[in-house]
């Protein structure tokens, strides 16, 4: 399949992913910043809902910033597989040949962003930290963090469509829900036999998890690789416990085997925007900060004046973690008595 | 049971350039080293290999040193590397390089299952396994941390966000790994020299695969990158605290206190 005239191409798409009925954050986070993507390109924004008794969440994404809303409402349906999901997509993509197609880069999109980009023999950029339009060329340029430091790409797909892009949750900032908004259902049939399918669901265990997500704490304190050894990781989570703060980290304490890889902050773990966000030798690399950057107040620990973090953080401190969070744990530890 | 493991050199550091006319990134002359997510694939791909039996090939496309790559793959255990180098292959984005290595896969032909890392580290964009299903028309299993061979099938246990997924589907496919899903064996100094010495590694080019040239390399990319550069983000002027440690920790505790932070 190919992508034929790239002129006839219009409009803004963004699919949305929902489990038991509820749809995806990162999927109303891109509906808000699609919406201001698609008044650049003077476009409508339209919504694509597959899944089984998912009607109810059709006006809530219009809310969101749909002007339309694609429902493929069937039992066949209900679980995501990677190629029904694809297929339904892809068709509905070939009818009515929007220009682009954001997907949310949680597991579910990352599985299915790049299947249908080869299905529709089109470019993909995962992971993008920001969205722009050129209006002269009609292109979005999207920016992603690149491999090494600070290298950031600009990267677009020029030649066909639909241009598509996966934007990890949390980046785009979730926009509030306009309730005079209104917009337009469309139901599609979902034209597939159980037969056809070949990959069955056997099972899903949902994991229950104890502690407060990193991305919904108010506050986190983040080791990097500033703390040395587990010894040090184990200093910096005290202080997080005595603050009241959720532990978080740079991807190296995760790769040592310190902490686990849903504490990772950054382009590539979790992006937060907490009140407070203390970075206890954190070199500040663009990979990390693209994930902490919103955070209201920074405050950065580190011993080389010259780190990138100083470059954003509210409050600097030149010095060593051994001796300052010790100090820290400390007069906390006086004012709680 | 026949499996095609897709296994990627990657740069050692992150201290590598960039070609700014093309955006792409330079990797000639930088240390390569096997992508370590790979690792877990041919991992995967031995332990199969020692229930059921059968051939594993592993396949890379990349520059001609990613043949030590596929030579330490060899020394895991692998029976047959192959490695895609051409200089028409240079520039490829994720959709030129999957296309290049389907066309090697049927080419390869006899296949049950083809193992792919989850991602790669450089990249990290997790694109290639799914789009190599897509263009072979398989299922696809992704983000496994489990694999179980059946007679006619395979269920994978897939690592999702908020938990598992237990997937069931039939032969060929293609299944994609997660780190934790083993721990890749060491191969002993004996089998990395039996790789270097007595072992071969087939080289095919554009030729091999017989299509023509456009949907290689640049050319083939629907991705570009526009411009590089460097971005130092500046949010306006930092505050520095000073003294010694303790005076620093009462300021700052101070400061927390006032924001209702403490
Ligand atoms: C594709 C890709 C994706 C990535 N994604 C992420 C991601 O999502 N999240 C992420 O965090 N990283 C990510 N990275 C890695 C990222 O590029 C950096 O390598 C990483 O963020 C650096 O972590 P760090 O600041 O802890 O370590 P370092 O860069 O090693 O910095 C440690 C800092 O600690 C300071 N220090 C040393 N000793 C002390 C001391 N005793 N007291 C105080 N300060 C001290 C040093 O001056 C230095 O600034 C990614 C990389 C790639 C290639
Ligand atoms: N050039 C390549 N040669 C062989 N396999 C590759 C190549 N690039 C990616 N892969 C495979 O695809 C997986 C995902 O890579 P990526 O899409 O780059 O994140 C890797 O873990 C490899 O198994």
């Amino acid at each position: 399949m190919s992508t034929g005239n790239i002129q006839e191409y219009n409009g803004l798409w963004v699919f949305v992913e929902q489990r038991d009925g509820t749809p995806a954050q990162a999927s109303l986070e891109l509906l808000g910043k699609g919406r201001d993507l698609a008044e650049k390109l003077k476009v409508d924004v339209t919504a694509i809902l597959i899944g089984h008794n998912v009607s109810e969440m059709a006006e809530e994404l219009i809310f969101y910033g749909a002007d339309r809303v694609i429902i493929a409402d069937d039992p066949i349906v209900k679980d995501y597989r990677t190629e029904i999901y694809a297929d339904i997509l892809a068709e509905q993509v070939f009818k009515e040949k929007p220009e682009i197609l954001l997907i949310g880069a949680t597991c579910i999109g990352r599985d299915l962003a790049p299947r249908i980009s080869a299905q529709m023999n089109t470019g993909c950029t995962a992971d993008c930290t920001e969205l722009d339009i050129d209006k002269e060329m009609r292109l979005i340029v999207a920016t992603k963090p690149f491999f090494g430091r600070d290298l950031m790409a600009d990267i677009i797909c020029p030649l066909h469509r639909p241009q598509m892009v996966t934007v990890r949750p949390g980046v785009m900032e979730l926009k509030d829900q306009d309730r005079k908004r209104q917009g337009e259902l469309i139901y599609v049939d979902v034209n597939c036999k159980e037969e056809d399918i070949k990959v069955k669901v056997l099972e899903t265990i949902r994991a229950v998890s104890d502690s407060i997500s990193l991305e919904e704490a108010e506050k986190v304190v983040a080791a990097g690789m500033g703390v040395g050894s587990k010894e040090g990781f184990e200093m910096v989570k005290e202080l997080a416990e005595l603050l009241g703060a959720q532990i978080g980290a740079t991807s190296l304490p995760v790769d040592e085997g310190w902490i686990s890889e849903d504490k990772k902050i950054g382009q590539t773990g979790k992006t937060i925007r907490p009140k407070l966000y203390i970075g206890c030798g954190v070199s500040g690399a663009i990979q990390h900060s693209a994930g902490m950057i919103n955070g209201k107040l920074i405050i950065a620990i580190n011993t080389n004046p010259k780190a990138d973090i100083f470059n954003f953080a509210d409050y600097g401190i030149i010095g060593d973690i051994n001796e300052i969070v010790p100090a820290l744990i400390k007069e906390l530890r006086a004012i709680k008595g | 049971m026949n499996i095609v493991v897709c296994i990627k050199q990657v740069p050692e550091t992150s201290d590598i350039g960039w070609d700014p006319k093309t955006g792409s990134l330079i990797r000639e002359g930088v240390e390569g080293i096997l992508n370590p997510n790979d690792k877990n694939a041919l991992e995967a791909s031995l332990q199969i290999r020692e229930q059921h039996g059968g051939v594993i090939t592993a396949l890379s496309m990349g520059p001609r040193q990613a043949e030590d790559t596929l030579r330490e793959a060899l020394s895991m255990g692998v029976d047959k590397a192959i490695l895609l180098n051409d200089r028409i292959f240079a520039g490829s984005d994720t959709l030129s390089t999957s296309y290049a290595l389907h066309l090697a896969i049927k080419k390869i032909s006899h296949f049950d299952l083809i193992l792919c890392g989850k991602e790669s580290w450089d990249a990290m964009t997790a694109h290639v396994g799914p789009q190599l299903s897509e263009l072979l028309n398989l299922p696809q299993l992704t983000y496994a941390t489990e694999i179980a061979i059946h007679n006619n099938s395979v269920t994978i246990k897939q690592k999702l966000e908020n938990g598992f997924r237990m997937l069931k589907t039939s032969f060929p496919a293609l299944i994609t790994v997660e780190k934790e899903i083993n721990k890749p064996r060491i191969p002993s100094m004996e089998s990395i020299m039996d790789a270097y010495r007595d072992k071969e590694v087939q080289v095919w080019t554009n030729e091999d695969l017989g299509d023509d040239k456009k949907h290689f390399g640049l050319k083939g990319s629907p991705t570009q990158s526009r411009t590089v550069y460097i971005k130092k983000v500046h949010k306006g002027k930092v505050a520095m605290l000073e003294g010694k440690p303790d005076e620093i920790a009462r300021n700052l505790i101070q400061i927390l206190k006032q924001k209702g932070l403490v």
